[in-house]
């Protein structure tokens, strides 16, 4: 550097503000931990797929706060890659490989190539016509599905089988599953937290406010978010993996425009950009999905208005209102 | 593939296109003046075709029922502005997405409870229920020749309302510079009104007309409405030539394609392998046209001047 | 004279029928600090924006260390070594001092995208960060976030950015202007302290600040150079007292 300090001597650095410890994070993993046990002591038993399935989508819903959240972009085409990799690995059941070991590096390059060449267009626009944009490539992959006659077509494909890993069968068992899932997500959580904590999540997160400055210094923007959109689809895809694995069967509902509303849903519900009010607001979503339809067949009417009273009313989601309960500016 | 053939799916296309301008016409009208993402707008295309299900059942008369359903159209979309989109004009798009998304849920299920879910339909009114001669043995149903009529009568109306007009003056304004607009003493509410009235009355006229030859069954807007994005990405964010032609373009590229997409695929590959690569191929098509048009062009073919 | 370190030869632009640059040749030698002035409207602002790479000049050929950059990336020019900072100011507001400062050092280094190491807490971006710093007189606000600084100190975080990049020519557009009147004199002081370190191209309006700092000074109207030379001549020059100094009074 050549930068030197000046001629006087530089007042002494101040200490950096103490860092939060994450015991939100910490807490709400325990007490996913606990939900198999809760179950033997009494808690009605579906919870223990419904909590697993919430887990699923709260893998999706921190890989698009990853793109959403922490770089502004807002896209609505995220249940396109959940449908990739549940779709790769219904056809690879389907077609007598079950192996994750190889199934999973299959998945993971389909979700890439689609994000990469559906980002590289996207990416070219910001704003409402991104939004429309990944919404318009979700609906492709949504008519890609009902149009793959071969594997189920509009009615979509059952598994009659499960995934097996190295030869071992880790879905057989139901709270096994369930703790692979919650391993999942917490590996998900930390991957996640490093990415926008490096040197690439800082220009990521710099970019979000103020492109032009990031590009100013030195950066190619574009190209950062274009990682940043191949890693979160990749992300979303073993999600896919997963929920194919728990309902053994695979549809183009997976992929429906409904389903990435929900998702963006999720990331709002739980706070924007903080990674786990992400997860949050999918089990949050999730439960609350499970209780209202529980009570009527229309709970989505029900549910729609809870929604807009949701985004009227209140500010910084689930994690905001954590945060001001205890006093504390973030989680 | 006979010439015939080949015209009627030109008609077809045609009239698809007609329909996606009127759905996408408001959208980006109530867009570029207002920067307002609407995705609740398929949702007035079907109740408008509910509407004319209903009223048209009760007045057994279709011109009655057009003009009634509008007009419960209008004002379910003008109760909507005043309780909902009035306070989200000012949110991020993020927000204005995920309330019109809770309201999509909302209206879809509420008319499923009102209309029943299965797939309800409307007689074409008599006096238009016969065909047109085209050339020897190929006839053509009378309705959908006045649907498109009537769609290019409209879009001759808006392009006059909008070239010509003050009101349009102040929207082709809006589109490019809204605070410009409001610094002009133009009250920007009654403005927003205005337009938003506007868009809706199309949509719901396109709902109308689609009510006759399309089932009306919940959901139906969800569908349009996608279609109607990528129109206005086609044809650029704000522009009502720009959703004209963006219109035109997805309604021919996608029946052509439907319907011919197999024949031309038959030419290279077998029968059942040409079927299912068709199927999928055509039901992509339109999105790869928008993929390659925003390559070549990020900002769409005919753009609203002054939005970059 | 030695090799000027930026050089803008016959430079154009026009917007429609608006000749915004008309043939403007400027030379910026090494550790100077070359001043361009004009009135409002001169095209100041344009010319900042085509040698930055925002825009592109119509004709002509911009010079940077001997090497032709007419039609580099803006990204491309600031990693070479051209900062600039804006008229308006930008900075990241939710990223402390020290973090917007290390973006800039982040961006020279040899990963500048690493993805999985912890960015906050790595000394390589850290250290030349709070140096930058102290050479602005930053460093007790160093974890205040940008978006809460005064204005004066948001100019001075943008001097530590520009800093970072090792520039060989910082760009600074209108660094005074809406600074109130005792941080200006700091920013002063701060610009009088890096000169003859790094060739500076100031664009300004306050003339006394220009005429206290240059070691040249250029001359713009109607995206003209009307007067190139030391502040003294160029405030002796008959056309520029008539065409610009005239007008202050």
């Amino acid at each position: 550097m050549t930068v030197e300090a000046s001629t006087q001597a530089a007042p002494p650095r101040p200490a950096a503000p103490a860092r939060h410890r994450p015991v939100f994070v910490i807490a709400l993993f325990l007490a996913l931990a606990a939900v198999p046990l809760a179950v033997t002591l009494g808690l009605p038993a579906h919870w223990l797929t419904l909590v697993t399935r919430a887990m699923i989508f709260a893998i999706a819903a921190l890989s698009l706060d990853l793109i959403l959240g922490v770089g502004g972009l807002v896209s609505f085409g995220h249940a396109a890659f959940i449908g990739i990799g549940a779709y790769a690995t219904g056809i690879m059941i389907t077609e007598g490989q079950t192996e994750a070991l190889i199934i999973l590096p299959v998945l993971l390059a389909a979700c890439a190539v689609f994000a990469a060449v559906t980002g590289a267009v996207s990416l070219r626009t910001r704003g409402v016509a991104f939004i429309m944009i990944t919404l318009a490539f979700g609906q492709m992959a949504y008519f890609l599905a009902q149009a793959l006659s071969a594997y189920g077509g509009d009615d979509g494909l059952t598994l009659y089988e499960q995934s097996t890993l190295a030869g071992f069968e880790p879905f057989a068992n139901r709270t096994t599953f369930f703790y692979v899932v919650l391993a999942v997500l917490a590996f998900c959580h930390v991957l996640v937290r490093a990415l926008v904590a490096s040197r690439f999540g800082r220009v990521l997160r710099a970019a979000r406010e103020n492109a032009t400055r990031v590009t100013m210094t030195g950066f190619d923007v574009g190209r950062v978010r274009l990682v940043a959109y191949v890693i979160s689809g990749m992300i979303a895809g073993l999600s896919g993996f997963l929920l194919a694995n728990q309902t053994e069967f695979v549809s183009p509902a997976f992929i429906s425009w409904q389903r990435s509303g929900e998702l963006i849903f999720m990331v709002v519900l739980g706070g924007v950009g903080s990674l786990h009010g992400a997860i949050l607001g999918a089990l949050a979503f999730l439960i609350a999905e499970d209780v209202l339809s529980g009570l009527t067949e229309h709970w989505k009417v029900i549910f729609g208005p809870m929604i807009v009273l949701f985004v009227l009313f209140t500010r910084g989601g689930l994690v905001g209102l954590l945060g001001r309960l205890t006093g504390r500016r973030d989680g | 593939m006979t010439t015939g053939l080949l015209i009627v799916q030109i008609l077809n296309g045609l009239q698809l296109g007609i329909l996606l301008f009127l759905v996408a016409a408001g959208l980006t009208l109530v867009f570029g003046v207002m920067d307002f993402i609407n995705l609740a707008h398929g949702v007035q295309y079907m109740l408008g075709a509910y509407l004319a299900v209903t009223f048209i059942g009760l007045t057994g008369s279709f011109l009655l029922g057009l003009a009634l359903a509008l007009a419960a159209a209008l004002l379910i979309g003008l109760a909507l502005e005043f309780l909902i989109f009035r306070h989200l004009y000012e949110r991020d798009h993020l927000d204005q997405v995920l309330a019109t998304f809770g309201l999509i849920l909302l209206l879809n299920q509420a008319v499923k409870m009102v209309w029943g879910a299965a797939p309800l339909s409307v007689a074409v009114p008599e006096l238009l229920s016969g065909n047109v001669r085209l050339l020897d043995g190929i006839l053509y149903p009378t309705y959908r020749f006045v649907l498109i009529g009537a769609g290019l009568a409209v879009a001759a109306l808006l392009w006059f309302i909008v070239e010509k007009t003050r009101t349009g003056m102040l929207l082709r304004a809006g589109a490019s510079n809204a605070p410009m607009v409001s610094a002009l003493g133009v009250d920007i509410r009654k403005l927003f009104m205005i337009v938003f009235a506007f868009g809706t009355m199309l949509a719901g006229f396109a709902g109308v007309m689609a009510a006759p030859i399309l089932s009306v069954e919940p959901g139906m807007g969800d569908n349009i409405l996608i279609l109607a994005f990528v129109v206005i990405v086609v044809g650029g964010i704000g522009s009502i030539r720009g959703a004209f032609v963006g219109a035109l373009i997805v309604g021919l590229v996608d029946t052509l394609g439907r319907s011919f997409m197999n024949d031309l695929l038959r030419l290279f590959m077998s029968a059942p392998s040409a079927r299912a690569t068709g199927a999928a191929l055509s039901s992509m098509l339109i999105y790869l046209v928008m993929a390659t048009v925003l390559f070549v062009r990020p900002e769409g073919l005919l753009p609203a001047k002054g939005r970059s | 004279m030695a090799e000027p370190v930026l050089a803008l030869i016959g430079i154009n632009k026009a917007f429609g029928a608006l000749k915004v640059t008309d043939c403007v040749s400027l030379a910026v030698q090494p550790g100077e600090l070359h001043a361009l002035i004009g009135p409002n409207g001169a095209g100041k602002t344009t010319l900042v924006h085509q040698i930055s790479g925002v825009l592109r000049p119509d004709a002509g050929q911009i010079m940077f260390k001997g090497r032709d950059i007419t039609e580099l990336a803006s990204e491309k020019r600031a990693q070479a070594g051209l900062a600039r900072t804006f008229q308006i100011t930008s900075t990241i507001p939710s990223l402390s001092v020290l973090e917007n400062v290390a973006l800039g050092v982040q961006a020279r280094a040899a990963h500048p995208l690493a993805l999985l190491r912890n960015a906050a807490e790595d000394a390589a971006l850290n250290e030349p960060a709070w140096a930058a710093i102290a050479a602005v007189g930053l460093t007790e606000r160093a974890h205040v976030l940008a978006g809460r600084l005064s204005h004066g100190e948001k100019r001075a975080l943008e001097i530590a950015m520009a800093l970072t990049l090792e520039p060989s020519v910082i760009l600074l557009d209108e660094p005074l202007a809406g600074v109130g009147r005792e941080e200006g004199e700091r920013l002063i002081a701060l610009l009088n302290s890096l000169k003859g370190r790094y060739a500076m191209l100031l664009v300004e309006h306050d003339m006394e600040a220009v005429f206290a700092l240059a070691d040249t000074v250029s001359v713009l109207v109607y995206g003209r150079v009307i007067a190139s030379g030391d502040p003294a001549s160029v405030r002796a020059d008959p056309a520029v007292r008539e065409a610009y100094l005239g007008e202050e009074g």
